[in-house]
């Protein structure tokens, strides 16, 4: 009613990581999926054989997102104390690993040459 | 007839981001309403949370009124953090910035206290003798930690060579009441906890350090040579019955000794004893530890303006607002925002979140010939934190209801990392855009 929700995130997100810091951050989320769009685009075809080692990244992604959170909030997996607690810590490995994965093909796509796979 | 405000989207608004579930709906700031043209003089006492807050949601939504505000203070303190900061987990600089720096273009910081305000002729008059005249005036002033009233004590006592805790008065105040525990903690013995009989701002922050203390303890393996005694002022230990239940039942868990109706009234730093006013009488213990929370009340000046309550809490000197529209009862164009309001509870940064843009509308209506309908609930919250990486996200109203933001999701009483995360993480970056006006 007195506020507006969307604006009030990014308030809040810019005071958290100083406004430089956090739009550089969403910058380069964007700049990345882009890449990853261009690299769909441009081989006109999913490379399974980047598929697999960005899959293989993915566990890393989300072990290395969970430690993270862990230690910027000076807390442990013995401090997750109900169900919302579990949800939160797999929605962060989800996002590390989806983002981890995410990366690592466009890495691979943009380093390498497109080549004929099966 | 003025409706109720929907405090629940806007708690969403404000804890939203950390539980990962903000509601994304557009609707409308009140920053950025329609800007009311009008030549007003608006004095704010005070540029804290309160004050620093209401000047940038004025000048944001008034066109050439004249906003003052006066406060001495350079620093500004982000007093949620002091506890963090008396627990080891942060530095002393995590809670200091510039009063400057939070206070919008166009108002006319006065930097002195107010020594005198004058209600019937509308005009504040500053240490330095300059006058200032209001049509509106916004008390914003904080409270007044009454130390002296601690019979033996002094602040300069705080550290690791006495054993004396004081995180509530002030950001290197409570890094030296953390190398105090720290030592506590290393070596063992009687550490003593409670909090003053008066109205207090945070009443979760005095069990918060208890907590933090026992588990730091426990970490470090040394529990078994540290006893933890929580002395309340009441027959409670919180305020909300709910709430005293559930904490009583953790200090039971946690063989955290409690105490009721144990009021501290002086100490002796050299034999290391504390006084305590009880039913019975005097009860003076020894201690390794102590943390010390003073009573408050009002700043001398606002107890000698008349603006202070006649019969309720006379011996601390709140203001006399409407507890719903925090609007003077005796004089209609003075409000307040915070831990000034003489309103039964919330002397918290959540409350004065949910004291603004009450009296911003009933301010910026006025102005505009209209009369305001946003009411104040009552709303507070507090994380209670129970241990690092733990708390427990209390929120409640003026009828001790529980008012869960999150209803089903984060269960208020429930000892979660969640609420922990948004206490770590979320709740200063929030605070700050509160102080911008944009949340």
């Amino acid at each position: 009613m007195e506020e507006f929700s969307l604006l009030t995130f990014i308030a809040v997100f810019e005071e958290m990581f100083g406004r430089a810091l956090w739009w550089t951050l969403v910058g380069l989320a964007v700049v990345i999926t882009l890449a990853w769009v261009y690299v769909l685009v441009r081989d006109r075809a999913v490379s399974w054989r980047k598929f697999l080692l960005a899959q293989l990244s993915m566990p890393v992604g989300a072990v290395a997102a969970v430690i993270f959170i862990l230690w910027i909030t000076s807390s442990g997996l013995r401090d997750i104390g109900g169900p919302i607690d579990v949800i939160v810590l797999l929605g962060v490995a989800v996002l590390g690993a989806v983002g981890l994965s995410i990366l690592v093909y466009v890495a691979q796509s943009l380093l390498k040459k497109p080549q004929n796979e099966s | 007839m003025p409706e109720q405000l929907d405090f629940n989207a806007t708690r969403r608004g404000f804890f939203g981001l950390a539980a990962g579930g903000a509601a994304l709906a557009a609707g409308t700031t009140a920053a950025q309403a329609r800007r009311v043209r009008t030549s007003a003089r608006i004095v704010i006492l005070g540029a804290g949370a309160g004050g620093a807050a209401i000047a940038n949601r004025l000048a944001g939504r008034l066109d050439g009124a004249q906003i003052t505000i006066v406060d001495g203070r350079q620093q500004h303190w982000y007093q949620p953090g002091f506890t963090l900061i008396a627990a080891g987990l942060r530095p002393a600089s995590y809670a200091i910035s510039g009063t400057g720096d939070w206070l919008p273009r166009g108002v006319d910081w006065v930097q002195e206290y107010a020594a005198e305000i004058d209600p019937e002729a509308n005009v504040v008059t500053t240490a330095g003798g300059r006058r200032l005249p209001y049509d509106y005036l916004i008390v914003a002033t904080g409270l007044a930690l009454d130390w002296d009233a601690i019979e033996g004590f002094s602040l300069d006592m705080a550290g690791p060579d006495t054993g004396i805790s004081a995180h509530y008065a002030g950001p290197e105040y409570a890094e030296a009441s953390w190398r105090a525990l720290d030592r506590f903690t290393d070596q063992g013995g009687g550490g003593m906890f409670g909090r003053p009989a008066t109205e207090m701002k945070c009443a979760g922050a005095p069990v918060k350090i208890c907590f933090l203390a026992e588990d730091i303890a426990s970490t470090k393996g040394n529990r078994g040579r540290c006893e933890f005694v929580y002395n309340a002022q009441a027959q409670n230990l919180f305020g909300v019955p709910v709430i005293h239940h559930r904490v009583r039942q953790i200090m039971d868990e946690r063989d955290i000794t409690y105490r009721y109706q144990h009021v501290l009234t002086g100490i002796d730093a050299g034999a290391k004893t504390a006084t305590y006013r009880t039913p019975d009488g005097e009860v003076t213990d020894r201690w390794d530890f102590i943390n010390v929370v003073p009573p408050q009340r009002a700043p001398q000046v606002v107890r000698d303006s008349g603006l202070a309550w006649a019969d309720r809490w006379t011996d601390q000197g709140w203001i006399e607002v409407d507890m719903q529209t925090l609007r003077h009862a005796r004089y209609s164009n003075v409000f307040g925002i915070g831990d000034i309001n003489g309103v039964p509870k919330g002397k918290t940064a959540a409350s004065v979140k949910f004291h603004l843009p009450v009296v911003e509308d009933h301010l910026v209506s006025e102005i505009a010939g209209r009369e305001g309908t946003l009411l104040y609930n009552g709303y507070t919250s507090c994380p209670l934190i129970t241990r690092i990486g733990r708390a427990m996200l209390v929120e409640f109203d003026y009828n001790d209801n529980l008012t869960p933001s999150f209803p089903g999701l984060v269960a208020p009483l429930e000892e979660l990392w969640i609420s922990w995360l948004m206490k770590e993480v979320a709740l200063k970056a929030t605070y700050n855009a509160m102080l911008r006006g944009r949340a």
